[in-house]
């Protein structure tokens, strides 16, 4: 199998594009490479994440601004094409804003920043990105937002769940889905969706902040691990 | 007066943004509390916003508000989560 080729997006203001190069680099020894805003071009490219942060401040609204990034119209044609992409919380944000993921991400339901460790529930396994782990696995993964409230219309919410598009809810130690673990105030307790496609991916928690024991947890990689599996299936 | 002039007259838009019937606003609660402890007993419902100011050029004022109505539209506002009012004030 070819190297597969990663890109992780820098916006001005994004903070976790650092986590993501070295959990991609060094926790799954994959070939990665900082993608600047600006770049135009992402074809030689297998898959991209957008990390987290505050990109552009998160001015008027997180993502709103980031959209319109010159790197935003070359990814939505890698989207398009059907590669992979994971938007992890600020990354998240952008994806709903350029609506290449349905839905809106609102000011968490405490009016606090969550800050915290937080476990989900895996309910898509069909993605790129989860393709490694079992509907039901429970995944321990740090949090750190403070708009992190996912927020779809009811009907919408629907065809998210008709389709197969919930990717992942919050939920107890024990893997109950619960208002209790809900502590955003997410609808249906939702941490991660993906598109129609399910190749698009946005996720509230940090997979790549809980990828070595040494820094709390290592349930990340094995979220991350599913981009390997997936371009092992893919090649085979 | 030139069309030309008349295309260069000053306008304020104000868009007032607005969360949508049905979405959550833990802001507005927040709010909601605050005016219940300063005995404000009657106050209900209360929805926290933005307004936003935009100084254009336009030609009459129905040219204004499509200006604004297109500006919230792509960026001002997200039609998932909020509703939009335009209104706009000759200044010049």
């Amino acid at each position: 199998m070819a190297q597969l080729r990663t890109g992780v997006i820098s916006f001005p203001g994004s903070n976790g594009d650092h986590d993501a190069l070295s959990a991609l680099e060094h926790d799954l020894s994959v070939e990665v490479r900082r993608v600047d805003y600006r770049e135009t071009d992402l074809t030689e490219l297998d898959a991209v994440v957008l990390p987290g942060g505050f990109s552009y401040g998160d001015a008027l609204r997180c993502g709103a601004i980031t959209r319109f990034s010159p790197v935003m119209e070359p990814l939505r044609s890698f989207a398009e094409a059907g590669k992979p992409v994971l938007g992890i919380c600020n990354g998240f944000q952008i994806l709903c804003e350029a609506h290449l993921l349905p839905g809106a991400l609102l000011r968490n339901r405490t009016l606090k920043f969550h800050c915290f460790w937080t476990t989900i529930r895996i309910e898509q396994p069909a993605t790129p990105w989860t393709s490694s782990l079992a509907a039901g696995d429970v995944l321990r993964l740090p949090v750190a937002h403070g708009e992190g409230a996912y927020y779809i219309e009811e009907h919408r919410l629907a065809d998210l769940e008709r389709n197969g598009q919930i990717v992942a809810r919050y939920c107890t130690d024990d893997g109950t889905v619960s208002d209790e673990a809900n502590r955003n105030g997410s609808v249906a307790n939702i941490a991660a969706i993906c598109n129609e496609q399910r190749n698009v991916v946005g996720i509230m928690p940090h997979p790549e902040r809980a990828t070595n024991e040494l820094i709390g947890g290592s349930d990340g990689s094995r979220l991350l691990r599913g981009i390997l599996q997936d371009a092992l299936a893919s090649a085979t | 007066m030139s069309e030309q002039s008349e295309a260069g007259r000053r306008w304020i838009i104000e868009a007032e943004i607005m969360p949508k019937q049905g979405v959550n606003d833990p802001q507005g609660d927040a709010v909601m509390s605050g005016l219940k402890s300063l005995s404000f007993d009657g106050a209900r419902r209360v929805r926290v916003g933005k307004l936003i100011r935009v100084e254009v050029s336009a030609s009459s004022e129905d040219d204004a508000l499509d200006q604004g109505t297109r500006m919230c539209e792509r960026l001002l506002a997200n039609p998932v989560i909020e509703e939009f009012v335009v209104s706009a004030a000759r200044i010049g």
